[in-house]
């Protein structure tokens, strides 16, 4: 029973979405096929959170082939609270893009926004429950090949120059992975996560340092860690905003998960690691600087999703429960977070018919409930109690004051100040989009069921982010768990290894021949 | 630990160096070709993780484990050339698409360096 529920994530989006491609002339059936069947994933990743919680890791061996050479589907606490997470801000964002009428279907050009949406969700679900290099190699290549159709779809000038550099970009960081891969199997005969944990301490230091590395830099490129993120203010404002709003906030989280994963499993360190600080620091201070500089709302919120990505890489360059406790909470709050300001700011761009600041403060001001959405959003990003970005900043400033040390201070100075800089673009963003000035002609009322359903979808995407304020405690008892369970990934290594077939076990050893 | 297979590394290591040259380059279709040579560069880097050549793997009378090729890295390559393959005829598509809209198949200059460059012609 378990085993499916484990495996639903993955399976059911691809069955819909190849369902879904052959209604294409029916834009309804896409729709209720689309949100149906995240809803009910939504439902099974809730399911798997308690259970993940209650009795540990859960593994399922796809095909009947034992670990560590069959395929395995693996979960735990930090990859069941991002799963649900993510699955939720899918589903509100679907329902935006259905309010927005873009996915309007019946057309060829509209036609594959569902299918594609839908492999990009089972991609995303893959590579949170991946339990193999490989697999997750394969995870990411679902989710980038149909963010790559997301965004050049109905294509024009603009997109189509700067889609060719995200795939680009893109492709260029899956090579690399590739090639960790590659090089992964050539040292240790395995690319199952739970045995490279076992077999990786036994390789010499350089060659640790090397791999650690070289993945280190392929989900950096994924994740815009600076200097690897000059892609992603380039490209994703261009897109449609739920694209750009699941994009942003999702493909950077996985590339994180994936980070967080393979380092505190493969590499256990038990002190900071002095390259990711440093990598932590600058992304905090070079994302949030290159925001101020913008006129460009879009790229505004992407330099901020740039620079928040550092609260995540401090938590886990800590190397310690508090610091990951603070890196997962922050991913859950900056996926709900990051996809509603995306989200408004779409339905701003679309009503003032510009992205431009300037154009923006001499349009008609958008509605109330809008200001009131952002101004939680706004706040929630900066930290401000009692919202949920205060909560995981509290957490990651914990840590760093735990740890002590001048480059754990500076760090904190660093995430400080970040804090400040985010609230001075957020209000930036405030004084030329929300509020009222004397040139500005008056508000225009806005009704219709697609308005509805925007505002109440980026409003749902915002609950989600209040939840995990209001929810904080238990919240953070799962995440600080879930912490935990990544500093002493034994069970992990158990549910993932033990024997569960046995009869299969010869063809299994046969894989690890030719390394000695 | 076995001997490396020469030939092997240095056509890899020959294959990257030539990708990434063309993956340098301003033209849309020599970025494509570039992607293409990595892609090979990279399949051959995960067959010479399999070790020296064996017997097919497969299972029958009176065959020893250790005789067998290593088939996982084998599959690992396919998965790998099919994917590189779908995401070629995409790219190609882009290409076309980028010289339909744009009339050239240059890389345009970042948004950023566009503005301060005007900015700097103006002053």
């Amino acid at each position: 029973m378990t085993d499916w529920l484990l495996f639903a994530p993955v399976l059911l989006p691809v069955l819909v979405a190849g369902l879904s491609l052959t209604v294409w002339r029916k834009p309804d059936a896409q729709r209720l096929l689309g949100l149906g069947v995240l809803t009910a994933m939504l439902v099974d990743a809730v399911v798997l959170l308690v259970l993940t919680d209650r009795r540990g890791p859960l593994a399922f061996d796809v095909g009947g082939w034992p670990a560590p050479a069959g395929i395995s589907l693996v979960i735990d606490r930090l990859s069941a609270l991002l799963l649900t997470v993510a699955l939720a801000v899918t589903l509100a964002v679907l329902f935006f893009a259905v309010g927005q009428g873009n996915t309007e279907g019946g057309d060829p050009v509209h036609a594959p926004f569902h299918p594609s949406y839908l492999l990009l969700t089972a991609g995303v679900c893959l590579a949170f429950l991946a339990g193999d290099l490989f697999n997750l190699f394969v995870a990411f290549e679902l989710m980038l090949a149909s963010s790559y159709v997301l965004i050049n779809l109905d294509a024009g000038e603009n997109r189509i120059r700067a889609g060719m550099t995200y795939v680009i970009t893109s492709l260029l960081s899956s090579l690399l992975f590739l090639t960790a891969i590659g090089l992964v199997y050539a040292a240790t005969g395995t690319v199952n996560l739970a045995d490279l944990g076992n077999r990786m301490p036994g390789l010499p230091d350089g060659l640790q340092t090397v791999l650690s590395l070289l993945l280190l830099i392929v989900f950096g490129i994924k994740a815009a860690v600076v200097p690897l993120h000059f892609w992603l203010p380039d490209s994703y404002p261009t897109a449609p905003a739920p694209i750009t709003a699941v994009l942003a906030a999702l493909l950077t989280k996985v590339g994180l998960y994936a980070m967080v994963r393979t380092q505190t499993l493969l590499f256990p360190r038990t002190e900071p690691w002095m390259p990711l600080l440093i990598a932590a620091a600058v992304t905090l201070l070079v994302g949030t600087l290159g925001a101020i500089a913008q006129q460009d709302l879009n790229r505004l919120l992407s330099f901020v999703l740039v620079g928040h990505i550092g609260y995540m890489l401090f938590g886990l360059s800590l190397y310690s429960v508090t610091g990951l406790t603070g890196t997962i909470l922050y991913a859950m709050h900056h996926i709900a977070v990051q996809a509603a300001l995306f989200l408004i700011a779409g339905m701003v761009a679309g009503w003032g018919g510009s992205a431009k600041l300037p154009v923006l403060a001499r349009a008609a001001p958008p509605p109330v409930i809008l200001a009131i959405l952002f101004l939680i959003s706004a706040l929630s990003l900066a930290g401000i109690p009692p919202l949920s970005g205060f909560v995981a900043k509290l957490i990651l400033l914990q840590a760093g004051v735990e740890q002590g040390g001048a480059a754990a201070y500076v760090l904190l100075a660093a995430a400080l100040l970040t804090s400040l800089l985010t609230l001075y673009a957020m209000a930036k963003v405030w004084r030329a989009v929300f509020a009222a000035g004397t040139e500005r002609p008056p508000a225009v009322r806005r009704h219709g069921a697609r308005t509805r359903l925007m505002v109440g979808a980026a409003g749902g995407t915002v609950l989600i982010g209040v939840l995990v304020a209001v929810a904080a405690e238990p919240v953070a008892r799962v995440g600080e768990r879930a912490a935990a369970d990544l500093m002493e990934p034994d069970a992990y290594q158990e549910a993932v290894l033990q024997d569960r077939s046995g009869d299969l076990d010869d063809i299994g050893r046969t894989g690890e021949r030719g390394h000695r | 630990m076995t001997t490396l297979d020469l030939t092997g590394a240095v056509v890899v290591g020959g294959l990257f160096a030539v990708g990434f040259h063309l993956l340098l380059q301003r033209s849309l279709m020599r970025l494509l070709f570039g992607f293409l040579v990595l892609g090979h560069a990279t399949n051959l880097l995960v067959l010479l993780a399999s070790g020296p050549p064996g017997k097919p793997p497969v299972l029958g009378e009176g065959q020893e484990a250790e005789a067998f090729a290593d088939p996982l890295p084998q599959a690992m390559a396919l998965t790998a050339i099919v994917i590189t393959f779908g995401i070629t005829t995409l790219l190609l598509a882009l290409v076309y698409r980028s010289w339909y809209l744009l009339g050239h198949d240059q890389v345009r200059d970042d948004v950023e360096d566009r503005r301060l460059g005007e900015e700097r012609e103006a002053q």
